[in-house]
């Protein structure tokens, strides 16, 4: 168990700068993910914690000791992988014990951790089985079980879940959320399903091209996206983001004028309302949407239509009231849930 | 899976399994010939044509070998020219595969300077085999005092990049994580090969045990050149000293009991290992 702090990380293979400094200090016990999408870097930010990639500057430190030049086995800190990278040779005993011989535990200790952390994650009838004995799901317990059973400072994991099908997915991951919280150990998890990220993080971090765009808890990130970036990655379906200008009242979206928030009159914004921020009027009220198509899920339906002037907007409506295609409608915004982003810059205005 | 390659139809099936038979026939007929041959007398070898069923000589035969036959005829005995070749053959495969898996693990697995220049010139070591550069190889030995020794049969043959490269193919293969999550773990590079590299590696070292045993055990060349006392001779070598040039000056039944030896124990290399790869294949399998 121990606080994590990055300062001002960066990476560059050769001349390719791939992280541009990272910063985040973490508190015992955390739980922070890191989410983005692929090729953005979150492997890498990972990897650099986990000290298999050296950093090109900044510095990491681990329960307050900077472990920049450390080699892994020096940073207590234990990594599940996506493949999971069992040992194929060796029995799921092996696997969970390995670590722990390296670090002289031998004979009852030994066996007792292995068992105890077994117990925990159900996997006690394998022990003796080789990993390709084993199915998906057991594969992926085993590369959890032996990050347990060390009992490090903070676990690492890399998509742990991605080579699940959806229903274990669901399964896994509520299931490391209670184990990180009852061995209290600080995490550090990449993922690139917003889902996973918004169910499992005390704070996330949300990447993209190797900028840390945001760092919050998942509800402030939701409620108050930084960037445009992070309002269409976080959210399902992405966020409407719209460009609008300010007035007297509120916003011109189009040639229509809507009462919401109040950016500086004459001044050039992109406008953001979450589907779920919508309500259908009839015809005729709020801003006039021509429906092209409809997702129907359920309990909920996605329509997906265009407003009058160009662009394109997703509203969420009661599956049961789901709208037909080619229905014109009317679509109120919610008062107070927009949100405002600089054209040039992507950032949020307050 | 081998059922459902060769034709699923029943004269499909007729087919492989009599081209089967003849390979069969055609690999292991001379063997068999050579085992017959050596439980017939001088007399009946000499008169063709030799009869395809065991004779009564055979323990006869071999009792005279084994007893100073091939001694006197060779200048040493059978045992002597096995323990040679034994020798000789396990000390190549061991030494090749060790030097071909050390060198290959620093190829793979670490970043050094000249690295790709190491590995090139290894690979160039391919396009030498003894028989090219034998002559500066038996000046070198000469210089080293080691003409008619163990050393000088053995050491030139253990250099050659085949082993290495194949290796070098093997661990490539390996997943990169396996290493991290070795190194996560807290192994360092002699534990990584100890408990990961070596136990993955097991197949691939038992077939090339049996490539650079076999390949050990029939040099020809390389022995004849390097031994001149008939006590450090291999069987093959021995062999051939046996053979006149007058068909009836040589002792064919103990020729043929001496090449029975020869044949011996690669077969049994080949027997004992091919049960080996089998228990590793099913267990190492990812
Ligand atoms: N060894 C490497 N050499 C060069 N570029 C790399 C290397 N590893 C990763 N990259 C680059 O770094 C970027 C981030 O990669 P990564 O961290 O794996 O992304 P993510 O895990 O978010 O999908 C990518 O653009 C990738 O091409
Ligand atoms: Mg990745």
């Amino acid at each position: 168990m121990a606080t994590v702090a990055l300062r001002d990380v960066r990476k560059s293979y050769g001349t390719n700068a791939v992280i541009h400094g990272v910063s985040i200090e973490i508190a015992d016990g955390e739980f922070i993910v890191i989410v983005g999408p692929s090729g953005c870097g979150k492997s890498t930010l990972l990897r650099m914690v986990a000290g298999l990639e050296p950093i090109t500057s900044g510095t990491i430190e681990i329960g307050g000791r900077v472990v920049n030049d450390l080699e892994p086995r020096a940073r207590d800190i234990a990594m599940v992988f996506q493949n999971y990278a069992l040992y194929p040779h060796m029995s799921v005993f092996d696997n969970m014990a390995y670590g722990l011989r390296i670090g002289g535990i031998r004979g009852a200790e030994l066996r007792a951790r292995v068992e105890q952390t077994a117990a925990m994650l159900e996997l006690t009838p394998y022990l003796d089985r080789k990993p390709r004995q084993l199915s998906g799901g057991q594969r992926q317990r085993v590369a959890m079980g032996r990050a347990l059973v060390r009992g490090p400072a903070a676990f690492l994991l890399d998509e742990p879940l991605s080579n699940l099908d959806a229903k274990l997915r669901v399964g896994m991951r509520l299931r490391i959320k209670d184990l990180q919280r009852s061995v209290g150990t600080t995490a550090l998890y990449v993922t690139h399903d917003q889902v996973e990220a918004m169910t499992l993080a005390d704070r996330l971090i949300v990447m993209n091209g190797g900028v840390a765009e945001q760092i919050d808890t998942p509800m402030r990130i939701y409620l108050e996206p930084a960037t445009t970036f992070v309002a269409g990655f976080i959210g399902s379906p992405a966020m409407n983001i719209l460009p609008a200008q300010g007035t007297e009242q509120g916003v011109l979206l189009g040639a229509v004028p809507l009462a919401l928030g109040r950016p500086a009159p004459g001044r050039d914004v992109l406008l953001g309302i979450r589907p779920e921020d919508l309500t259908v009027a009839p015809e005729g009220e709020g801003l006039p949407l021509t429906i092209r198509a409809v997702e129907l899920l359920g309990a909920d339906a996605y329509a997906h239509g265009e407003i009058a002037g160009g662009g394109e907007m997703v509203v969420r409506v009661p599956g049961k009231k789901a709208l037909s295609p080619g229905a014109r409608v009317g679509v109120l915004p919610a008062p107070g849930l927009a949100h405002f982003f600089d054209p040039a810059t992507g950032r949020r205005l307050p | 899976m081998a059922e459902g390659m060769v034709g699923a139809s029943r004269s499909g099936q007729w087919v492989a399994h009599f081209l089967l038979v003849i390979g069969v026939i055609v690999v292991a007929f001379p063997i068999y010939y050579v085992t017959i041959a050596s439980t017939h007398p001088i007399q009946t070898i000499l008169r063709p044509p030799l009869p395809l069923l065991p004779g009564d000589a055979g323990l006869a035969n071999y009792a005279e070998a084994i007893g100073g036959g091939v001694g006197r005829i060779g200048g040493v005995g059978v045992g002597r020219l096995l323990w040679n070749t034994t020798l000789v053959a396990v000390s190549v495969a061991v030494g090749k595969i060790v030097i071909s898996i050390a060198s290959a693990y620093a190829i793979v697995f670490f970043r050094f300077p000249l690295r790709m220049v190491f590995f090139w010139l290894i690979f160039i070591t391919l396009m030498l085999p003894v028989e090219v550069r034998i002559l500066p190889t038996y000046k070198v030995m000469v210089d080293l005092r080691l003409i008619d020794t163990y050393a000088g049969l053995i050491l030139p043959l253990i250099a050659s990049a085949t082993a290495t490269l194949l290796f070098r193919q093997f661990f490539m293969t390996i997943p990169n994580e396996l290493l991290e999550a070795a190194r996560v773990d807290g192994a360092g590079p002699w534990r990584f090969f100890r408990d990961i590299l070596l136990p993955l590696s097991a197949t691939n070292i038992a077939a090339l045990f049996v490539i650079t045993f076999i390949y050990g055990w029939t040099q020809y060349l390389w022995p004849l050149l390097v031994t001149n006392s008939n006590s450090m001779n291999t069987i093959i070598i021995a062999l051939r000293k046996m053979i006149s040039f007058a068909d009836a000056d040589t002792p064919w039944n103990l020729v043929m009991v001496t090449c029975v030896f020869a044949i011996l124990p690669p077969i049994l290399v080949v027997v004992l290992m091919q049960r080996w790869f089998v228990k590793g294949l099913v267990e190492t399998e990812k």
